[in-house]
């Protein structure tokens, strides 16, 4: 324990303040924070809470970066809060203030609407005809692991906006829809199991599609889970342009069906074990469902 | 409910420069933009300048004896940088955004690398470029013309 309280060392933590019924621009405050290995940024503002200032605010919720709630500027770069240890960062002082890009609703809190608003714009859902199966599923659609592979590394996003806040292009121009809700959009744009390609490329080719990206990369260079925006939206131009010369391949295909009926009776395989004994009476397994 | 006041953090212009620790990426970007604009301006004195030959023989005279002059020079050497940079940049870009040098979407796993990894190694080669460009230009300009 003595050990512990050995390694700690003092950090400077520089926090950005507003607070809407009291202060006009926000200001920078300080707080001496003790900081042990392995501690988060996270861990440092509950500490500056508990002991320090109890009026600070900013948004977090599972402390392990799945949430993507607590996105902040820290020295400089968008990270998860939670996510980035504050000895890797820096040895005296640590900036921390809100992502820009977004509007400050108190402290370090900003506010992601206008994000989830340009996000539902680019109808981020699977799109099909068949409504009844899609609300009702009878099966599972037949993808294959390739068609899988397309959309799977985008679909890791958590929505934290760090991307958004790093986006220099977004700086500058509000009607831009950004890294997060394009990487979405890319998303079900080429997912095989979707059927609104048409009505997908009608919005993507007006002005909140991806044209206005040109490349400054930061989007993925900050992203906490690896998704890779920069490449989902240039990838995304690549579909549009290859379909406006009438070369791409989802112009024509309609969306996966369910799976074969061959392929649904499968043998069981050797080593996998049996499901244990129902807890509850009457429960059925989903295998003698009618 | 009353609306609650927030206040407004746009990065502006500024993001396009005091970004913070950045990739290279993000300063050619902003490069990119900015010979973009140069070359616009410089095409738009071209026309204003070369437009004066329709009125008269006088008028073409004068007009090229404002833009000659040291500065002049340097400042066209400047368009032919920022034409250079631009002109290989755009190379790059266009290949960026037809998916030629993102490679295809994979598992994201830690460390994660992402296609500015894929493309860097093209960026460096096209920078260099650049470089061997502006200098060739620059010896054409400065010294082989015998200004």
């Amino acid at each position: 324990m003595s050990n512990e309280t050995e390694q700690l060392q003092n950090y400077i933590f520089r926090v950005r303040r507003y607070d809407p019924a009291r202060d006009d621009e926000p200001y920078f405050e300080d707080f001496t924070v003790p900081c042990g290995p392995g501690m988060v940024v996270l861990d440092g503002l509950w500490y500056i809470k508990e002991h320090l200032d109890p009026t600070l605010a900013w948004r977090s919720s599972c402390r392990m970066g799945v949430c993507g709630s607590c996105g902040m500027l820290l020295n400089g770069k968008p990270h998860l809060a939670c996510h980035t240890q504050v000895r890797e960062l820096t040895k005296e002082i640590l900036m921390v203030a809100p992502l820009p890009n977004f509007d400050i609703v108190r402290d370090l809190v900003p506010d992601l609407a206008p994000m989830l608003e340009k996000h539902l714009k680019l109808n981020t859902r699977i799109i099909r005809e068949d409504v009844e199966e899609v609300l009702e599923p009878t099966d599972q659609y037949w993808q294959d692991p390739d068609d899988l592979t397309a959309y799977l590394q985008f679909a890791y996003c958590i929505k934290c906006g760090c991307c958004m806040a790093a986006c220099p292009t977004l700086a500058t121009d509000d009607i831009y829809s950004g890294p997060m809700p394009l990487t979405q959009g890319y998303r079900y744009l080429i997912d095989t199991r979707d059927g609104a390609f048409k009505e997908r490329k009608k919005i993507l080719s007006s002005e909140i599609g991806p044209w206005r990206c040109h490349y400054a990369g930061e989007c993925s260079a900050v992203c906490p889970k690896g998704v890779d925006p920069a490449r989902a939206i240039q990838l995304m131009k690549r579909e549009l342009v290859w379909d406006y010369i009438r070369l791409g391949k989802r112009r024509h295909q309609k969306p996966v069906g369910l799976l074969p009926k061959e392929r649904r009776a499968t043998e069981r395989r050797e080593g996998i074990a049996e499901a244990p004994e129902f807890t509850i009476d009457g429960a059925v397994s989903p295998a003698e469902q009618p | 409910m009353p609306e609650i006041k927030q206040y407004p953090n746009k990065l502006g212009l500024k993001g396009w420069v005091v970004g913070g620790k950045w990739g290279p990426e993000r300063y050619l970007y902003t490069l990119h933009r900015v010979t973009g604009l140069g070359i616009l301006l410089y095409f738009v004195m071209h026309i204003f300048v070369t437009a004066s030959r329709a009125i008269s023989q006088e008028m073409w005279e004068r007009a090229m004896a404002g833009v000659t002059g040291t500065i002049f020079l340097v400042g066209e050497y400047l368009v032919f940088v920022a034409f250079a940079f631009h002109a290989l940049n755009g190379i790059r870009l266009a290949l960026i955004e037809l998916g030629v040098l993102t490679g295809p979407a994979e598992q994201p796993i830690y460390p994660y690398k992402s296609s500015l990894n894929v493309q860097r190694p093209f960026m460096v080669v096209m920078m260099i470029l650049v470089l061997v460009v502006v200098l060739a230009g620059g010896w054409d300009f400065f010294i082989a013309a015998g200004h």
